[in-house]
């Protein structure tokens, strides 16, 4: 096994674009390792990603915030800005493992480890956050719900580094909520999951909105429906309903060892309702 | 004459105090050795090849390819390890859980095993190794593997205990029963009576450590063996079977232990360690790795039991029944057995009759976990006894209370109590403040009671007085719980020296005889009261050194606090001889002072809890959290107090994460879905409260300073106390074992529990 650990995101690019065998890029590690661990995955190439300097950084400008893709989540939690810009993301962020893991691990490597429980990208889809990916050739820019496309499986071409999340300029009274159900209180997994991005107007109606459920398909979803039946509305008891029978419908998940098919359905309704009530109330709505 | 060793009342100055133990600096900063902590020169790496199926047979196989490839040292299969068993089935089931012979019997059942220069090889090497299997039906439900059309794991299994003797072999290895009375007439005067069935799931007991150990045979036979266990020396006698050794050529040295609750009573791994070694000639590390564990180690039994109880409207119960259906793995067990002595062990009852089933099933070879069987049968028995107490209108503590077994009281499986505890403990938890504290929405509060045997079993113990007057106390049994400590304040009580000046060893095989495990809640009692004779043995010899230094007779040396003093009309007057005096002349005085104490430990003291806990079940979502948990037992005495607090503790969050969330979750295929801990959920720091514990001492008449074991049946009533208090938050009896989100959203929403 190769290891690099380059210091421009083209030499890293190019690396992995003319490796031959297995090749993996490495920022936190908090899965790349345990899987070299356990036996898993035995890679020719690992290319470090954490030497190159903007990949480490989170600049907030005019259009929004830009999060490098070898930014642990823990300075997501002490970036004050971002956290009253996005508190939805960054509480999503540090909800992965154990505040140990959260020292090392990235939201683009929870991204591209393309899990559909993983507990960022529901929080990242409601925000409408977009990835930027260097390529050997040329850069483009997707938003995040395009990344993954089953589990374990992304839409990265060989050779394409994902550099940055982009999230966008905040507009007033927006706020974000991110919840997920797991059976212990910390250290879990998402059974299911639920992202809300809502903006209100001076009267407390919701007039945009975004809803993302994590776990209950092979990606994350953005469910539409349920973002139509907030918008318009103050989030009173009847939209709330709607809101979780929206998600509820959108769900297809599976029975497997972490939760059967019909608690998901009904799960994903409650969460959804609850973090929408968060975000109503971040948002400044009564 | 016989050794007396009855209850006394004796005044302390040490016992009952909590000096920090010997063990504790070394463990918080990582100084401490475990399992895979040990070294040796020109150490090989051993892993094992696991089926992939849950029920096949071995047509072939080949080692060949494996064998050729550079850097392996050694490769095993069954065929390296022929049997020596004799005739003795238990053993010869150990040997084929530990490789499997003509059959795998579940996925991670062993087949082969290599030793290479390191671990890249030693996994190349297993990938090369090609096994022909001819699957089979597998079986894993304990349920389903009774049903007439199940596949049959033995047919050289016929169920034993039933007459006439079966014709067809039957996965039921045994069936036993335990009671007294006529429960068919007990229920004629019954008023109330109410019949249900549980589940519970499969758990794993979760110690830390994996199973480790670093083998080293030479080619003269003679063997060295560090490994994490209970009890070296039972490894020991094990292993040197089942390789054909002689015991004597085996010395086994036990590393600390990283939890073991009965896990590692059993052999696994090791005896491949020492074929590995011994083929290749070389030392062999294995460590096993969390997956193998869940996969191939030590898991409980899942359960089916079916419990019927009828009381009359006073609150008296007339008769009780269950019958208990336990898995044991693949291998004959005594685990329903277990089931049935203990069921209804806490209460006094005229008609009594539990009967259980030992069910064969393609999953891992069941061993003991922590009060093996009981907390099941108790998860049962305590959920209809609250159903009853609700039934009739009675308080459930009160309900209790009337029917708790007394002394003189003949128990369900067979034996009249002495002194006990169960009255006691529910008392104490009638008159508890938790018992009155205030609930709200969605809370709910339960308690229950749990009863353990305890142990005490072969123990051998030296006491050895060194040249400065310190002490070094040499046991035999495993160290699991802070039993290095309290052995020092016992023998440091009786010498009467500091604490500080006594060490406590856990001695290798070869320094000892005979010590049975760390089981049974046994190594207080037993080693603590083969310490008190062994200090009393070697108080005696610096009675004597003392009469020498003096000169007068024996007879006429007494030793208080820590002094040989003259005593008697012809003792003279003398200033009293400190131990460190005597110990410093002993050169001169017939060489070293030494005790030493070997007995089989008899009349472990019977053990009873009562747990109270208060939760907060999210009705939308399943969700359990443990608002408030109090644990009440009898210690008899507690030597430590605060090891004794910690065993309380240790099973009450042993048995919230059984209660909730642990499980061993098999897909259609047999295999196990979840073996590791990111999906066998034991219970986090934050998921657990501060777990309140009040110590009661009613002493063990047979023990010197009334000692009964704490270390089970702290697991036993946790599952139904929170079985309890779930069902009377959500208004539905919960049946089924984890009580987890998904079991109880079904639960609230009319479902089958």
């Amino acid at each position: 096994m190769r290891y690099e650990a380059p210091v421009s995101v083209k030499e890293a690019s190019a690396l992995l674009a003319k490796e031959r065998g297995a090749s993996f890029v490495l920022a936190g590690g908090t899965d790349l390792l345990v899987r070299m661990k356990g036996g898993f995955i035995e890679p020719d190439l690992v290319v470090d990603i954490k030497r190159i300097k903007p990949m480490g950084e989170v600049k907030k400008s005019a259009s929004g915030f830009e999060i490098g893709a070898a930014v642990p989540c823990c300075k997501l939690g002490e970036n004050s800005a971002l956290k009253k810009a996005w508190p939805g993301v960054v509480e999503a962020a540090n909800l992965i493992g154990s505040k140990q893991v959260q020292g090392r691990c990235t939201i683009v490597g929870n991204l591209c480890n393309a899990s559909p429980a993983a507990d960022s990208v529901p929080a990242l889809v409601a925000a409408g956050a977009k990835v930027v990916i260097q390529g050997p050739r040329k850069k483009r820019t997707i938003p995040v719900e395009q990344v993954p496309v089953a589990p374990g499986r992304t839409s990265l071409a060989k050779g394409e580094i994902i550099t940055a999340i982009q999230l966008p300029k905040r507009n007033p009274r927006s706020a974000d909520a991110y919840l997920r159900f797991i059976p212990r209180s910390e250290m879990d997994i998402a059974v299911v999951s639920a992202g809300i991005n809502l903006t209100l107007d001076s009267k407390g109606v919701v007039t945009a909105a975004r809803v993302s459920l994590g776990a209950v398909a092979p990606t994350v979803l953005l469910v539409d429906a349920a973002a139509k039946a907030i918008i318009g509305t103050k989030l009173d008891d009847k939209a709330l309903a709607d809101l979780a029978a929206a998600c509820s419908a959108a769900c297809r998940p599976i029975d497997d060892k972490r939760g059967t098919i019909e608690f998901r359905q009904k799960v994903a309704g409650v969460l959804a309702r609850r973090a929408a009530k968060i975000a109503y109330q971040r948002a400044g709505g009564k | 004459m016989p050794l007396d060793t009855s209850y006394t009342g004796q005044k302390f100055k040490l016992v009952g105090t909590r000096p920090l133990r010997p063990d504790g600096i070394d463990k918080v900063t990582g100084r401490a050795k475990y399992g895979a902590d040990a070294f040796a020169p020109g150490q090989l790496v051993g892993r094992v090849l696991r089926s992939p199926h849950a029920h096949a047979k071995i047509k072939k196989i080949d080692t060949s390819k494996a064998e050729k490839l550079a850097g392996v040292k050694a490769v095993i299969t069954s065929a390296d390890l022929p049997d020596y068993t004799n005739g003795d089935r238990g053993m010869f089931d150990i040997l084929e859980n530990c490789m499997a012979r003509d059959k795998v019997f579940y996925d991670g059942h062993a087949v082969a095993a290599v030793a290479a220069i390191d671990a890249d090889t030693a996994r190349k090497a297993l990938k090369l190794i090609k096994v022909d299997y001819e699957i089979l039906p597998h079986v894993t439900d304990v349920d389903e593997a009774i049903k007439p059309k199940a596949p049959i794991l033995h047919d050289d299994i016929f169920t034993e205990g039933v007459e006439p003797k079966p014709k067809k072999p039957s996965n039921i290895a045994k069936r036993t029963e335990f009671g007294h009375g006529d429960v068919e007439q007990g229920f004629k005067e019954a008023d109330i009576v109410i019949e249900k069935t549980f589940k519970t799931e499969q758990t794993h007991q979760g110690y830390i450590e994996p199973h480790a150990c670093l083998a080293n045979v030479g080619p003269d036979g003679q063997g060295e063996m560090w490994v994490t266990t209970q009890g070296h020396f039972v490894y020991r006698n094990q292993c040197a079977q089942l390789l054909g050794m002689d015991i004597s050529k085996l010395r086994v040295t036990a590393s600390e232990i990283g939890g073991g609750f009965g896990g590692k009573t059993h052999i696994w791994a090791e005896p491949l360690a020492l074929a590995l070694s011994r083929k290749a000639n070389r030392p062999v590390k294995l460590v096993m790795s969390r997956e193998e564990v869940f996969r191939a180690s030590g898991p409980t039994s899942s359960t089916s039991i079916d419990v019927k109880i009828g009381a009359r409207k006073d609150g008296t119960i007339t008769a009780a029944t269950a019958t208990l259906r336990y898995a044991s793995g693949p291998f004959y067990g005594m685990w329903a057995e277990l089931g049935a002595m203990t069921s209804f062990a806490c209460y006094d009852l005229k008609n009594v009759k539990s009967v259980g089933y030992e069910v064969l099933v393609n999953r891992p070879k069941v061993a003991a976990y922590r009060a093996p069987s009981a907390p099941m049968a108790a998860f049962a028995v305590e959920s209809v006894i609250d159903e009853i107490a609700k039934k009739i209108g009675m308080d459930p503590v009160e309900f209790r209370i009337k029917n708790a077994a007394k002394e003189g009281t003949k128990s369900s499986y067979g034996p009249v109590y002495g002194p006990i505890g169960i009255g006691p403990t529910l008392e104490a938890a009638k008159n508890h403040p938790h018992m009155k504290a205030p609930l709200k929405k969605n809370q709910g509060r339960g308690m229950a009671c749990g009863f353990w045997f305890n142990f005490g079993g072969q123990t051998c113990t030296s006491i050895n007085i060194n040249p400065d007057g310190t002490a070094v106390v040499a046991v035999g049994t495993i160290d699991v719980g802070g039993s290095r400590a309290s052995m020092s304040l016992m023998a440091a009580e009786e010498l009467g020296i500091p604490y500080e000046n006594v060490r406590c060893v856990v001695a290798d095989t070869s320094s000892l005889g005979h010590n049975d495990m760390s089981d049974g809640s046994r190594v207080t009692f037993s080693s603590g009261m083969a310490t008190v004779i062994a200090a009393r043995n070697a108080i005696k010899v610096l009675c004597q050194r003392a009469a020498k230094m003096w000169d007068i007779p024996e007879d006429a040396v007494v030793w208080e606090d820590g002094c040989a003093k003259p005593a008697g009309a012809n003792a003279g007057t003398f200033p009293p001889l400190t131990l460190k005096e005597i110990a410093a002349a002993a050169a001169n005085t017939g060489g070293p002072i030494a005790g030493h104490n070997e007995f089989v430990a008899d009349g472990a003291g019977v053990s009873f809890a009562t747990h109270i806990c208060d939760v907060e079940v999210d009705p939308e979502t399943g969700a359990t959290k443990i608002l408030r948990y109090t644990v009440i037992q009898d210690a008899g005495k507690a030597i430590h107090p605060s090891y004794v607090e910690g065993q309380y503790q240790g099973g009450a969050a042993q048995g919230i994460g059984w209660a909730l969330n642990e499980e061993y979750i098999y897909g259609k295929d047999g295999r196990l879905q979840n073996p590791g801990f990111l999906d066998y959920r034991i219970p986090v720091c934050s998921d657990l409260p501060f777990i309140d514990t009040v110590i009661l001492e009613i002493p063990n008449p047979n023990h010197p300073y009334g000692v009964r074991g704490v270390g089970e049946t702290s697991i036993v009533p946790p599952l139904a106390a929170i079985a309890n208090a779930v069902s009377n938050a959500v208004g539905v009896r919960m049946t089924h074992i984890p009580m987890s989100p998904p079991r109880i959203l079904k639960a609230i929403e009319g479902g089958p529990a």
